[in-house]
């Protein structure tokens, strides 16, 4: 099938496998391997990206589910050059370790920000069950949230 | 060496890749011709292969070859296990990459299939057809010892790895003589590691050169190219093994995998790049499992409290095959420290290896001490309730006091320092420990219940003397090297042999560096994971890359200062006696205006215009450092619980981690290690839990079944530490990677059986989940 993607801005148009993976559609036939793919049950929240604004798995998404959307993954949320006040807070706060977490938290936070620009500690915490990490024990994952909602709401 | 970075939380320099998709994991590798391989594993925990058919696979769309064991049988020899303890009559059994006859797990690779794409390859391996007959299974290490049991390997009767005693002091005599002795059967459930990127290899043979290229999800690249060269026969300066980006380990990427191997043999037989990347249910069969031991133990004490032995009979569950480390885990990992911080005549470790059609057992976070400490400090609870006494005074009753250079334990090592009491007590402190137990009686007046758990513990890493590691069975060696040089600019790069995967070396041992030499951290560079271009290094894990890597850097950058010292007199034409250090500057003793910084000598020792007679161009060193002993890090946690006695759901309120890691290089990646050993060891108490069913079908086999640690499930941790070097480290550090896993699952578990006493419950076995708390619940009130 005939897709056509416009991701981190830029417009694609791809011939594609009916059931080709989001996921593999971006890492592979794009290239953009910053988006993780961890598991295979939707639990880890590796892979997540922003489909039309909202977050979603992308390891459980069809490619031609994207058909016609924008897209946003952990490559495009620099602006020239300048790191998203999420990742700058994940930066600053060592709310990662090995990293391969990161690109899904970084995204999921994104937006968890845009819906709730000042959450509580509960609130952060609710909001990420959705995404597993294994090195940080979620402390400094929780601290680098607070912080960038901090810095973004100033 | 004047402090100035070290000792100093800056932010990790690994991040900017790590926060914006720029890093290259081992899946992320693309290379032009590469096909992609999948790997048939058997469904069956036990069975013969009655024949295999592939010639359907073979002709699916896209499909390049296709493998069974009859391919590899002679070409790849059988995948080897690394640490064979001595003594302990162990059964070394064959471990062919693609099982031939047999299949002794779920999971076992049967065969695998390359094609051009990796949705063709797992399309062509359903119609691979497989005939088994299915035989008898075994999953429990202690139920495989019995007679009648199935038998997993023919040259190992009674499905017995190895039979390993350490017996330390004269403990028939401790628990002859004990006035009180305390029992308990603890069953340290079967764990999976997950990091959270799953197994993945890339192999490119170049026929040309008869050298491979294999990256690899590994925590040790320099192992996995030596063991690999003894597996596929090429020769070790004709492989390289890179493992620079990988997405965390926790052991499960410490031992050398069959698939790996696989896949290099793919590559060799089709002169392309091979990839094969593991699904994550494929992970939950296929990469190692942790823990797996049936524990009879029991404590000798006087009326007083004073713990006279601790003894043990222990079923380590080997899995289907010993997996490279796992030998080493029950046993020198586990048997050794019985002890803990405490004083204790006489201990003893009696440990059964067992083979069991299960996954292979080996390093999980901790590896063989947090089954130690679980241990210990869950019969000095059962003492302080037999007693009747407080459970920390029992504990601080028992304490080694402090020793600073030396102090020899029962089992016949030696600790290289500690001083437990100050943490105790600022732990206890910062609690108000009175106040706890005050509001948990008042607690329980009115029907709630709250518990309280505290852990001393002391553990053993920093691994290791290499001639220790010779007596004691592993393998290699356990040194590590490094190269530091400076370039032309000025500026430098250290080669380290170890490989961090998250633990954030490039940041600290770039901490070490600038304040050995004398120049900016930001002047420095850390190069690992890439044999081609470091020093060789036995890898990270056992919390060794600071302790044993991070000496080796320093001494590599004290050997270049000390040459460096040399060129600046010849420079300052001042004699070497007259020529002072400070801050990254030489200079003649009186005249501080005569300087050179070490920046400038090492421009002037590359371009070598004007070297004194004799001395060599270049200013660069190679270290290599073997510690003298292990370090023994120790610490003090606690944890609040509370538990609803209606529907069993356990709330951690509070928890307390107090820890002595020697002088801490970056105290912000020191807590973020912590945090994570922490929650590590509690997903282990109380959620975390492989189950297999009778025969050998893995139940918890995908993350919806096998319940990991969220954000949601626990509170924000209180980090406290003290401060005692080891002697014998150049750096004073100890290891801090495993401490949170080593001491959290004890201290939850205390925790909750603290709280449930009233009820009537003395033990559940792990992982406490809701309804077991339940069950015990109702159990403990006679209903």
């Amino acid at each position: 099938m005939n897709i056509q993607v416009t991701v981190n801005g830029k417009s694609h148009e791809k011939e594609v496998d009916p059931r080709l993976l989001l996921v593999h559609f971006l890492r592979e036939d794009l290239g953009l391997t910053g988006t993780k793919i961890g598991c295979d049950t939707s639990q880890c929240g590796a892979c997540v990206v922003k489909m039309d604004g909202v977050t979603v798995k992308s390891c459980t998404c069809l490619a031609v589910q994207a058909d016609g959307s924008e897209i946003t993954t952990i490559e495009g949320i620099a602006t020239n050059g300048e790191l998203h006040p999420v990742q700058e807070a994940f930066w600053e706060k060592h709310g990662l370790q090995c990293g391969y977490c990161t690109a899904g938290m970084i995204m999921t936070t994104v937006e968890l920000l845009e819906k709730n620009p000042d959450p509580s500690e509960d609130q952060v915490r609710e909001g990420l069950k959705g995404n597993i990490c294994r090195c940080t024990g979620y402390q400094n994952i929780v601290r680098a949230v607070l912080a960038a909602a901090e810095a973004q709401r100033s | 060496m004047t402090t100035r970075i070290f000792g100093s939380g800056i932010r990790r320099r690994e991040d900017p890749r790590l926060i914006t998709g720029g890093a290259t994991y081992t899946d992320d590798v693309q290379l032009p011709g590469m096909v992609h391989a999948a790997i048939l594993r058997s469904p069956h925990a036990h069975a013969k292969i009655s024949s295999i058919d592939t010639s359907a696979a073979s002709g699916a769309p896209g499909v390049v070859a296709v493998y069974t064991g009859a391919d590899t049988d002679g070409v790849l020899n059988p995948i080897p296990c690394a640490w064979l303890p001595p003594d302990c009559d162990i059964k070394a059994v064959d471990h062919p990459a693609i099982a031939k006859d047999v299949v002794r797990y779920q999971g076992d690779a049967v065969a695998v299939v390359v094609a051009e794409d990796r949705y063709q390859a797992e399309d062509a391996l359903e119609l691979i057809k497989v005939d088994y007959e299915i035989l008898p299974s075994v999953v429990n290490p202690e139920a495989a010892m019995q007679a009648g049991a199935p038998q997993i390997h023919e040259d190992a009767p009674n499905n017995q790895a190895f039979h390993w005693v350490a017996d330390g002091g004269d403990s028939d005599a401790a628990f002859a003589n004990a006035d009180v002795i305390v029992k308990e059967t603890i069953i340290q459930q079967r764990l999976i590691p997950h990091a959270m990127e799953p197994r993945s290899a890339v192999a490119n043979w170049t026929v040309a050169m008869g050298e491979l290229t294999l990256w690899s999800t590994s925590q040790n690249p320099h192992i996995v190219r030596f063991l690999g060269s003894l597996v596929t026969g090429i020769p070790e300066h004709k492989i390289r093994v890179i493992a620079t980006e990988v997405g965390g380990g926790f052991g499960s990427k410490l031992p050398m995998y069959a698939d790996e191997m696989i896949i290099s043999f793919c590559s060799m037989q089709l002169n392309r790049p091979v990839k094969w990347t593991a699904t994550r249910s494929e992970g939950f069969l296929a990469t190692i499992h942790g823990r797996d031991h049936v524990e009879h133990v029991e404590l000798a004490a006087t009326r007083e409290g004073k713990i006279t032995g601790i003894r043990s009979v222990v079923y380590a569950g080997m899995g289907a095959y010993l997996s490279t480390a796992g030998p080493g885990v029950p046993t020198i990992l586990h048997g050794l420290i019985y002890s803990g911080p405490y004083d204790i005549g006489a201990t003893k470790a009696d440990i059964y290896g067992v083979f069991s059609n299960t996954t292979p057992v080996d390093t999980c976070r901790g590896a063989g001490r947090p089954e130690a400490t679980f241990l210990i400090e869950r019969l000095i609870d059962l003492l302080a309730v037999e007693l009747g006494t407080d459970p920390v005074e029992l504990r601080r009753k028992n304490l080694i006091p402090k020793f600073e250079d030396g102090h020899d334990v029962a089992s016949g090592i030696t600790y290289d320092s500690g001083d437990y009491e100050p943490l105790l007590n600022m732990v206890l402190g910062h609690v108000d420990y009175q106040a706890l137990r005050q509001e948990q009686a008042r607690m329980r007046e009115r029907g709630a219940y709250m518990g309280i758990g505290v852990t001393c513990y002391v553990e053993i890493c920093g691994l290791g003397p290499s001639q220790v590691a010779g007596a004691v069975g592993f393998g290699g060696g356990l040194w590590e090297s490094a190269i530091v040089r400076f370039h032309p600019t000025g500026k430098v790069n250290a080669y380290i042999g170890t490989s961090p995967h998250g633990q954030g070396e490039e940041t600290t041992f770039a901490q070490i560096i600038a304040d050995e030499l004398g120049v900016d951290v930001d002047d420095v560079g850390v190069i690992h994971g890439d044999t081609s271009n470091t020093p060789m290094g036995w890898g990270t894990y056992g919390s060794r890359t600071s302790t044993v890597g991070g000496a080796a850097v320093a001494l590599a950058a004290r050997k270049i200062k000390e040459k460096a010292r040399l060129l600046a007199a010849h420079l300052l034409e001042a004699a070497e006696a007259d020529v002072e250090y400070e801050d990254g500057k030489f200079f003649v003793k009186g005249s501080p205006d005569r300087s050179k910084t070490i920046q400038e000598i090492a421009t002037m020792a590359n371009v070598a215009w004007n070297m004194p007679e004799g001395m060599e161009p270049g200013l660069e060193a190679s270290a290599f450092y073997d510690p003298p002993n292990f370090v023994y890090p120790f610490g003090t946690h606690l944890a609040v619980v509370e538990v609803d006695p209606d529907n069993g759901h356990i709330e951690v309120k509070r928890y307390v981690a107090g820890d002595d890691c020697g002088p801490q290089i970056n105290p912000m990646i020191v807590e973020g290690q912590v945090h994570g050993g922490v929650v590590h060891g509690v997903g282990q108490a109380l959620w975390e839990g492989v189950v297999y069913d009778e025969n050998g079908q893995l139940l918890t086999g995908s993350m919806t079944d096998y319940a990991l640690p969220r954000a949601h499930m626990f509170p924000d941790m209180e980090i406290l530490s003290t401060v005692t070097p080891s002697p014998h480290n150049p750096l004073g550090v100890k290891g801090i990677g495993e401490t949170g896993a080593i001491a959290s699952t004890v201290t939850i578990y205390n925790a909750v059986i603290d709280a449930l006493r009233p009820l009537g419950v003395t033990h559940i076995d792990m992982p406490l989940t809701p309804e077991k708390v339940w069950q015990a619940i109702r159990q403990g009130q006679g209903s």
